[in-house]
Parts: C-alpha cells; sequence; structure tokens
C-alpha cells in the first residue's frame, strides 16, 4: 500500500469514529487529539480499526508513534513492509 | 471465582502505616479530634480550605516546599512552592474583589489540568466564592446547562476552548457577568467581551485577608448525574476540608515527604477533593501531568518524579495492564510504596497484576460526588479481598439496607445479601444540598441515612462488594453519565422521535454509552444517517459524554407510564431474560 493510501485509510477509520470531524483541516505535524476531540476509547476503537483495515500489528508501546498524522502513516508503512 | 487474599505483613510497608489497626482506629476516632489537626483561621474566624491548603504552610516551615510540580504536554516543567501559591492565590482573590464577585458567587473554570486551573481554586475559596470545574472535554450542551443550573458569576477558561465551545452559548447566558481568559503558554490574550487573566492577577496586590469563613459556608460546586432530569449541583462546604485532610492521611496514607500523583481531572470530584485539596492540606508535593493517559509518559513521571502514592482509576490501570508488563521493566519505580484506585469497582485480575507488575497491590476505595471525600478503602495495613472496595473509614457508618413494604427502610445485618449502600450523615464532607434542587436532595434520605444508589453487598468480616446502580446512570471511563442528557441532545436531531441511552458493558471502560434511536416518519435507517447523528451528540456533547454506539430500532419499551424501559435495553442488549414485563406497553 502506498503511503497515499495509508492516508485516506488512517483519515477514513478516524472518520468513522468522530464523524464531526473536519479532516480536510488535520495539520499533519501537530497531534491530532489537539485538533480533534477525540477521548481515549476513541484512540483505542481508532487502533483496532486501523489494526483491521490494514492487517498491522500495533503494539500499545507504539501508540505513542500514532500521534500525529505524519508520524501515523510513517509508523504503518514501515510495519507493513515489516509484516 | 474467589480471589486469593492479599494478605499483609510488616515487610510490605516501606512507612508504617497512619492507620495500623484499623479496629482500635474505628472506636477512637471522632472528627472533633481530625478537626484539630488542622489550624482554623487566625483569630478564630473560621474554617477556610484554602488556608488549610496553602496559607498556613506558607506561613511555616512549609513556605520552600514544592507543593506542585507541573508537568506540560509539550515536557514544560514548573514549580509551585506553598509560598508561590499563595503569593498567586491571593493575587487572584484581589482579582475576583476588583471583579465585584461577593461571598457565595460561583466561580466556574472550563481548562485542562493547568497551574492557573489551581490557584484559581485556592483564589476563589480564599475569597469566599463558589468555585466549580468544569470537565474541558465536555461540549458545549453539558458547559451551558451546568452554567446555567449554578448562575455563573464568572467562568474562567483559556482561549482555545472559549472559541470551540463557549463564544457561541454566550447570548444564552445572560446572567454570566465575566468570562476571563487564559492565553496559552501563559501569554496575554485580547479578546471582545472577555477579560485576560494575566492582566486581572498581574496589576493585582499579592497580600490578602482571608475574610471570616463559617465551616458550613458554600466552598463548592461539583455536577454530577442523575438517571432523570438536568445534572446534579452537589455543594460542599468549607468544613469538608476535615474529611478532605485526614482521609488522605487514613485512607491514601500520606506521610510528610511523599510525592503524590492523583491522574484525575479537577472536573470530576476526585480531581479537586484529591487532586488539590488533600494533599496540600497534608503539605505534601503533588504531581499534575497535563497530559493525557499514554503508558509510557506514566511510567516516566513516575520514575522521574519518585512518585511514592499513586492515586489511578480502574480503566487506565486496565489500559495499564493492556500495554503489558513488559514495559513496566523499562523503569524504576522504586519510589513507589503505596497505589489506590477510585471511579468504578477495580477488577480482582487488575489488583491480583498490580501486585506481580509492581510488586504493590492496587487499593480500591469506593466514594461519590455527594460524600465529597473516600468513604470506604482497603487501608495500608489492611488484608486486601481483591474485588472488594474495602472497608468503611473511621468516623464513617456505612451499611446495606432495603425497602419495606411499608415503605421504611430497614438495614440487612446478615452477611452476603445485596442491597442499597447507605451512610449514616454526619461527615463534614456530605453534600449540602443539590443547588436548587431541595427536593431532590431530601429525596436522597430516608430512616436516618444517606441512600447512594449504589447496589452492595457486605460479606461477614465487614468487607463491602460493590454488585451495580441501583438507577440507569451510566459509569464510563470512571466519569458518571446522565442517560437523559445523552438522549435529550439525541432527541434535537430532525430525524429523531425518540431515544433510549444505556451503559453497555465494555471490559476496559466498564461501560460505554450506546444510544437506541427509533427514527421519525420519513427517515430511513442508513449508515450515513448513523454517522450524522454519532457526529451530531459528539458535537453538542463532546465525545467523553456522547455515544459511541448508536443502534436503530422501531419503538423503544416504554412502561404504561410512559417512562422509558432502559433496563430492558439492556437486558435484551445483553440477551438476558427480560424479566417482568407486565408494565410494558410495546415492541
Amino acid at each position: 500500500m502506498t503511503k497515499q493510501e495509508i492516508r485516506e485509510t488512517v483519515l477514513r477509520v478516524l472518520g468513522q469514529i468522530a464523524p464531526e470531524a473536519d479532516l480536510s483541516q488535520i495539520q499533519s505535524n501537530l497531534r491530532i487529539r489537539d485538533q480533534l476531540d477525540i477521548d481515549s476509547m476513541d484512540l483505542l476503537n481508532w487502533v483496532i480499526g486501523l489494526h483491521k483495515e490494514l492487517k498491522v500489528d500495533i503494539p500499545e508501546s507504539d501508540y505513542p508513534r500514532l500521534a500525529t498524522l505524519d508520524g501515523c502513516i510513517d509508523y504503518l508503512a514501515s510495519r507493513q513492509e515489516l509484516q | 471465582m474467589a480471589w486469593q487474599t492479599i494478605a499483609k505483613s510488616i515487610r510490605d510497608w516501606a512507612l508504617p502505616p497512619n492507620l495500623a489497626d484499623y479496629g482500635r482506629a474505628r472506636v477512637a476516632f471522632a472528627w472533633e479530634g481530625a478537626r484539630k489537626e488542622l489550624d482554623g483561621l487566625p483569630g478564630g474566624q473560621g474554617l477556610n480550605i484554602a488556608h488549610e491548603a496553602v496559607d498556613r504552610h506558607a506561613n511555616g516551615p512549609l513556605r520552600d516546599h514544592l507543593a506542585i510540580r507541573w508537568l506540560g504536554k509539550n515536557g514544560e516543567v514548573e514549580d509551585y512552592s506553598y509560598g508561590r501559591l499563595q503569593t498567586l492565590s491571593n493575587q487572584f482573590a484581589n482579582a475576583l474583589q476588583q471583579l465585584g464577585v461577593n461571598k457565595g458567587d460561583r466561580v466556574y473554570i472550563l481548562a485542562g489540568r493547568i497551574p492557573e486551573l489551581y490557584v484559581a481554586a485556592l483564589g476563589t475559596w480564599k475569597h469566599g466564592g463558589v468555585f466549580c470545574p468544569l470537565f474541558s472535554a465536555f461540549g458545549p450542551e453539558p458547559i451551558r446547562a451546568r452554567l446555567t443550573i449554578g448562575h455563573a458569576k464568572v467562568l474562567i477558561t483559556t482561549e482555545v476552548l472559549y472559541d470551540r465551545k463557549v463564544k457561541a452559548l454566550l447570548p444564552s447566558l445572560p446572567f454570566l457577568d465575566h468570562v476571563v481568559l487564559i492565553g496559552s503558554n501563559h501569554q496575554a490574550t485580547n479578546v471582545p467581551n472577555t477579560k485576560d487573566y494575566l492582566r486581572l492577577t498581574e496589576n493585582a496586590g499579592d497580600s490578602y485577608t482571608i475574610p471570616p469563613t463559617a465551616p458550613e459556608d458554600a466552598a463548592l460546586l461539583h455536577f454530577t448525574s442523575g438517571t432523570t432530569g438536568t445534572p446534579k449541583g452537589a455543594i460542599h462546604v468549607h468544613g469538608a476540608v476535615i474529611a478532605h485532610h485526614i482521609t488522605g492521611k487514613l485512607a491514601l496514607d500520606f506521610h510528610q515527604q511523599d510525592v503524590f500523583w492523583c491522574t484525575a481531572d479537577p472536573g470530576w470530584v476526585t480531581g479537586t477533593s484529591y487532586g488539590i485539596i488533600a494533599p496540600l492540606t497534608n503539605g505534601i508535593t503533588s504531581v499534575v501531568d497535563e497530559a493525557d493517559f499514554d503508558p509510557e509518559r506514566w511510567y516516566g513521571i513516575l520514575q522521574s518524579q519518585k512518585v511514592s502514592v499513586w492515586y489511578s482509576a480502574p480503566t487506565a490501570i486496565r489500559m495499564l495492564m493492556k500495554a503489558g508488563s513488559e514495559i513496566v521493566r523499562k523503569y524504576n519505580l522504586d519510589s513507589l510504596r503505596f497505589l489506590s484506585s477510585v471511579g468504578e469497582p477495580l477488577n480482582p485480575e487488575a489488583v491480583v497484576w498490580s501486585k506481580e507488575v509492581f510488586g504493590l497491590p492496587f487499593h480500591d476505595n469506593w466514594w461519590q460526588t455527594e460524600t465529597g471525600g473516600i468513604m470506604i478503602a482497603n487501608f495500608a495495613s489492611m488484608d486486601i479481598r481483591p474485588g472488594s472496595m474495602g472497608r468503611p473509614l473511621p468516623g464513617i457508618e456505612a451499611a446495606i439496607v432495603q425497602k419495606t413494604e411499608d415503605g421504611s427502610i430497614q438495614e440487612i445485618s446478615d452477611p452476603d445479601i445485596q442491597g442499597e449502600l447507605a451512610l449514616r450523615p454526619g461527615w463534614p464532607s456530605m453534600f449540602r444540598a443539590y443547588w436548587g434542587e431541595p427536593e431532590r436532595y431530601k429525596k436522597c434520605f430516608a430512616g436516618g441515612y444517606y441512600l447512594t444508589g449504589d447496589l452492595a453487598k457486605r460479606d461477614r468480616d465487614g468487607y463491602f462488594w460493590f454488585v451495580g446502580r441501583k438507577d440507569d446512570v451510566i459509569k464510563t471511563s470512571g466519569h458518571l453519565i446522565g442517560p437523559f442528557e445523552v438522549e435529550s441532545a439525541l432527541m434535537e436531531h430532525k430525524a429523531v422521535a425518540e431515544a433510549g441511552v444505556i451503559g453497555k458493558p465494555d471490559p476496559m471502560a466498564l461501560e460505554i454509552v450506546k444510544a437506541f434511536v427509533v427514527l421519525r416518519k420519513g427517515y430511513e435507517a442508513s449508515e450515513n444517517l448513523r454517522r450524522e447523528l454519532l457526529g451530531f451528540a459528539r458535537t453538542r456533547l463532546g465525545a467523553v459524554v456522547a455515544p459511541k454506539e448508536i443502534e436503530f430500532v422501531k419503538s423503544l419499551p416504554r412502561t404504561r407510564s410512559g417512562k422509558i424501559m432502559r433496563r430492558l435495553l439492556k437486558a435484551r442488549e445483553l440477551g438476558l431474560p427480560e424479566g417482568d414485563t407486565s408494565t410494558l406497553e410495546s415492541e
């Protein structure tokens, strides 16, 4: 999957959890949680959704790497290569 | 499954517990004695929370002792000694004076865990205002409802939150005299129709004499949720500080050199009673972390700040469990000596896990917004029965009660029988009113008891065990959510004819908010509409209050009198027998 495709998947899953969010306004280098109203259960559901859609395992200790959109895409791309 | 008792011995204590002999302490305890651990205002002018928390230490040997170490989201560290807190809270009290705030006026704050919040709380108490913290993750609707119920006179908030959530509400808040804005990183703000926190406080004098304060003067307004109707504003008085102080000592085992970390947000009662008041009155150091939950960050804080007493919540502990034991080994957590948990019952697995991983078990305790402080606890000196909330504190009389056929209240003295958990009124931090709702307050008391609304059992050794809620209030991630508030927000959508909201059991959050929605004629259930409703509810209520799941149904079960039967919705959700449905109208 290309980074562009990963990006689309990441945003689509986010949109399922927070449909009210204007995802086009997200700044890729800032923390997602600072830009959207998302609680810890949303985050958990988001990671579960990413795991399902992208078929990658995301260990809990790597969650901080999902904090920004850029970081998240880079991380998921590297995980996909690994698997 | 029966879990093995975690037995304690003298080897388990790094320091001798303040409450060493439970039986003896219960007999010897008197609230008058607990009062004597506090100073009271100079010259016999009464009892004020802020004097006990700050001024008495700032005027003595603890002046330069670290009161609060604040850790910012972006790695900032700020230290507040007792002396510095005194100066800052004096300035804030003077600023309130300038704004024309009078004794008993409600001063609200809507902010994350930033230093100004702590200063504002203390300054408000000094000036005789009633401090009302609002959870910063609330959406505009819960904020508007709570400001309106308590007739806020002043709202302190941040520039960011004002813009996102408050500005549009202003026309519906005519009673609100002042909005004071806090800029990011202690910067000044310049926004029409508001005042700037920095300019207000910087220009205010840094000495302040606390006016006479009666122990029964109102100090705190904390909102909580019921099954029906609007949120309830529980009022606590300055005298509650006696309970905050002594429970910090007895239930959380505060010792002089402790570094304490309460992970709760002051928007909920734990974050105020134990995130602000109790550690300060005990003269210890408190850690405040602005950031949200993150396992590595948390272990990093425990290590770098040398936290000795840690008070957290079951959802966070379960998330730490999920993150695994491996991460823990990367950190040196030798400073930890006492772990405690509150918010919802801590499952036995988590207690046993913490003992394995930290070498220290979490000590669950029980209390609620209305009780103001810890009522039932597993103490440092006590053997833990995993899954139990522990035993009543000295000075607290708890019982399991039931309603008899004639409507009176009767204590159930046999062990292991389920009933309602009830407390004998008279402890200092008991709520004194629901703001503006005397009838609702009265209903909480019967037969000489305060009825908690929680169902529980007591075993033959006096340990209490939580069973569930008597009403339909939802417990999610340690927060109480009223189904009515969520249903009302959904009903505002043009497609919704009716809505029923329940707590759906969840392994992580205990429960999640789930809504059942009946559509108006002309609307078709679809994935698009489901997402539209989800977004609609989240925008109004905020992510923490809004439903996580929405399901469309043809109709909702109602009683003959028209009340939605949430219990039945829940039974169906869980595939349980539906019980007596004789009063049921449809589906």
